[in-house]
């Protein structure tokens, strides 16, 4: 019985062993990069907070700020694809699929970086 | 036939009902999943009709499980014997008919993964926001009511719970009735008299689908409905289709009689196509009048009658509600008095067309599925069958 | 850690606007950017039917460009604004508007919705929540000048800026993203008056000294419906 068991014990590390390395940590194409507009590790944590109130901000207040959808994809956009999605290694799509969080954005926000926007080149005039 | 053979063809017809429910449930969740996948564009609904056949169809069951209730109130607030035989009944398929209705208007939301939101974030000037809480209210209250009568310790109870949901209906079809009301732009809409219009027309609509039930139920046991208690429910049932007749009538007369209304009464009564022919040969003739007959008539207004008289009240419920809730969307929003549209992109000052897809249809009968199912399940599990001493 | 200081948020905030925008390349003006839309102000227009040319659409299309509309006319299609020729009844007059969200100061369509996706911002624009909006269509059923559409089918290629979705109700924005930017100039109002008409003026209705408060005072106009009393926010000349 306890051969059995330490067989059975020895079996299951392996396997999660294999399935860890299987898997690992997604190779994100973060696109332009840089500067995030905070510490990447409160990022990863904290960037469905923060969008969520932006949005509110954004929407009923009028104020266009730091935590904008836009700013995200501006920066993380790859440069392959022009776009946070498309991969498994798209900075929005890759980590969501390893953490496997469905995204709402994308079916209403553009996925793509502005093309120095047409409105905002309009205002520069 | 001996009674291991009835019980055996018993088992086998139940399971044949259930499944046929099942079946009908299926196609309207596919239809649903259909909608969403594909968004509204596979609906005959548009910018102009925006509400449509799924519409008719919850309605339909809202208004009429609020209806149901009415047997059972009769019982518990008036005290009436034969009816209280029928409270538990009318408990049943009020909650079924609910939850059959409520969930036709979810899944035709634009986003109906969303549905929690409307839990989650309350508008309090909207009457959409208050009837969340009013069907979930009478869903509670409902249940609650049944407990006291189908549990012996519970039964003092069961008075106080009765005149609760007696109340509870009536505020919960005024605000089904608001929902339109409460529309000020729309000349079919924005009407005070709405209101007490829906709650008569939920107790034709609501008494006729428990004959309905009833008379399934008894003739599944091979059981006759006692014939004094016919007589007072058909006389009822006649006494709410000429109460619906009469409301409806003040609600077209008001609007004839204002100059600005009448060209949207001469849509809906005359030259407006489908509508008036709806309205005059299914709600009017076959929805009213016929039933009145079948009810009164000296030769008639036998169990087979008023059981063929409850049918076409429903009937002539569904082409009512298509005329009111389509035809009042069809006909143009009144933007420019004085003024006539020459042209327009968007349909201004133009009869808008509708027709009604397979999905939404299967959807709205996916909610009449719902509904026979859980009254299916619960007579056979529960014992609802109205017993006269 | 997951809760986020509010006071940290709004410093971040503060921050970004110094940043985003390198020395001399001032897109827009940060400064008004960055204030939260005020009940000082009160969006409105003024449109003046005679300067309206028959037949000409430039609002329409520059609409659809700048907020990425597909442009098309069917039933279930969007449309932010449309043109509409109208007679007379009485004289046989014909008149030529162009027709949108009035954005009402009372809007029957953010009464009505149950979730309070609809909603008015403090300057008065009338906008539509997305992230809130069920797709219930209430307030296509509410509103008086059909300004609503709902979204029909899955769309793809949005503008970044104008963010917009299947299943959800939308209607004119009043070109909130420009205004949002620093820029008070509706992209309708722009193209009237490149295209050299000036039908639509577009404005502070809460400013005595703005250009269409100033027009308000002098011209005889009306707003649509006015018996329902819901305010509209636009204002019709020569109608």
């Amino acid at each position: 019985m306890k051969a059995l068991q330490s067989v059975l014990l020895a079996l299951a590390l392996m396997v999660s062993g294999v399935a860890a390395a299987d898997v690992g940590v997604p190779h994100l194409d973060i696109g332009k990069g840089g500067h995030c507009v905070n510490d990447p590790k409160f990022m990863k944590l904290n960037h469905g907070d923060l969008l969520k109130k932006q949005r509110y901000i954004t929407v009923h207040q009028g104020v266009i700020g730091r935590y904008s959808l836009i700013n995200c994809v501006n920066c993380h956009a790859s440069k392959v694809n022009n776009s946070v999605l498309g991969t498994n290694s798209n900075f929005c799509q890759g980590c969501h699929v390893y953490a496997a969080v469905k995204i709402d954005c994308f079916e209403c926000h553009s996925s793509r970086p502005e093309t120095v926007s047409q409105t905002l080149k309009e205002v520069a005039k | 036939m001996d009674a291991l053979q009835k019980g055996r063809r018993d088992i086998r017809n139940f399971y044949f009902l259930v499944g046929l429910g099942l079946l009908v449930v299926m196609a309207g969740l596919f239809a649903a999943h259909y909608m969403e996948e594909h968004g509204h564009i596979v609906t005959g609904m548009s910018n102009q009709v925006v509400w449509g056949m799924p519409h008719v169809f919850a309605i339909f069951l809202i208004v009429s499980a609020s209806g149901v209730l009415n047997v059972a109130s009769v019982g518990s607030v008036f005290g009436k014997t034969p009816y209280k035989a029928r409270a538990p009944l009318s408990g049943l398929l009020s909650i079924a008919m609910l939850a059959g209705g409520l969930t036709v208007l979810m899944l035709d939301l634009g986003r109906p993964e969303r549905v929690i939101v409307a839990a989650t974030h309350i508008n309090p000037t909207s009457v959409f926001a208050w009837n969340v809480f009013l069907y979930s209210g009478l869903v509670a209250f409902v249940a609650i009511y049944l407990w006291t009568m189908m549990e012996k310790r519970m039964n003092p109870l069961s008075k106080a719970a009765g005149l609760a949901v007696f109340a509870w209906r009536f505020i919960l079809t005024t605000g089904t009735g608001l929902i339109f009301a409460f529309l000020v732009a729309r000349q079919a809409y924005g009407n005070a008299i709405l209101p007490p219009m829906f709650i008569v027309m939920s107790f034709a609509w609501g008494l006729a689908v428990f004959m309905i039930v009833q008379s399934a139920m008894y003739g599944w046991n091979e059981m006759a409905l006692n014939p004094a208690i016919l007589t007072r429910l058909k006389n009822l049932l006649g006494i709410f289709i000429l109460g619906v007749i009469y409301l409806v009538a003040i609600y077209h007369l008001t609007n004839i009689y204002f100059a600005k209304q009448t060209a949207f009464e001469k849509f809906i009564l005359v030259d407006g196509g489908i509508y008036p022919i709806l309205f005059w040969a299914g709600y009017f003739l076959i929805g009213s009048v016929l039933p009145l007959f079948l009810i009164y008539s000296p030769k008639m207004g036998t169990q087979r009658h008023v059981l063929l008289a409850s049918i076409l009240v429903v009937l002539g419920s569904f082409s009512f509600l298509y005329v009111f809730i389509i035809g009042g969307q069809a006909f143009p929003l009144m933007i420019f008095p004085g003024y006539e549209v020459i042209s327009s992109t968007f349909g201004d000052g133009q009869i808008a067309q509708y027709s009604p897809s397979l999905p939404e249809i299967l959807l709205g009968t996916g909610g009449l599925g719902i509904a026979f199912l859980i009254t299916t399940v619960g007579v056979r599990a529960l014992n609802f069958l109205p017993k006269d001493e | 850690m997951s809760e986020i200081n509010r006071r940290d948020f709004l410093r971040g905030s503060a921050m970004m606007a110094g940043l985003a925008v390198a020395p001399g390349m001032m897109l827009y003006d940060l400064a008004r950017a960055n204030q939260p839309a005020s009940s000082a102000v009160r969006w409105g227009m003024l449109i003046d039917t005679s300067q309206c040319e028959e037949g000409c659409d430039d609002c329409v299309k520059a609409c659809n460009k700048e907020n990425g509309l597909p442009g098309k006319t069917g039933p279930t299609d969007e449309q932010w604004i449309r043109k509409v020729e109208l007679k007379n009844v009485k004289t046989g007059r014909v008149t030529s508007l162009p027709m949108m969200c009035q954005h009402c100061a009372e809007p029957p369509c953010v009464d009505v919705c149950p979730t309070g996706a609809s909603f008015k911002r403090a300057d008065g624009i009338v906008l539509v929540d997305r992230h809130l909006c069920i797709g219930c269509r209430y307030c296509m059923m509410a509103c008086p000048y059909k300004a609503r559409s709902f979204v029909h089918e899955p769309l793809h290629d949005q503008k970044p800026e104008v963010p917009r979705g299947k299943g959800t109700v939308e209607s004119c924005t009043f070109c909130v993203q420009r205004i949002d930017r620093g820029k008070d100039i509706t992209a309708c109002a722009e193209a009237c008056s490149k295209a050299g008409h000036k039908a639509i003026l577009f404005g502070n209705l809460n400013d005595p000294n703005s250009e269409i408060s100033k027009r308000l005072k002098e011209v005889a106009s009306t707003q649509l419906r006015a018996d329902l009393g819901v305010d509209p926010g636009l204002h019709y000349e020569g109608l």
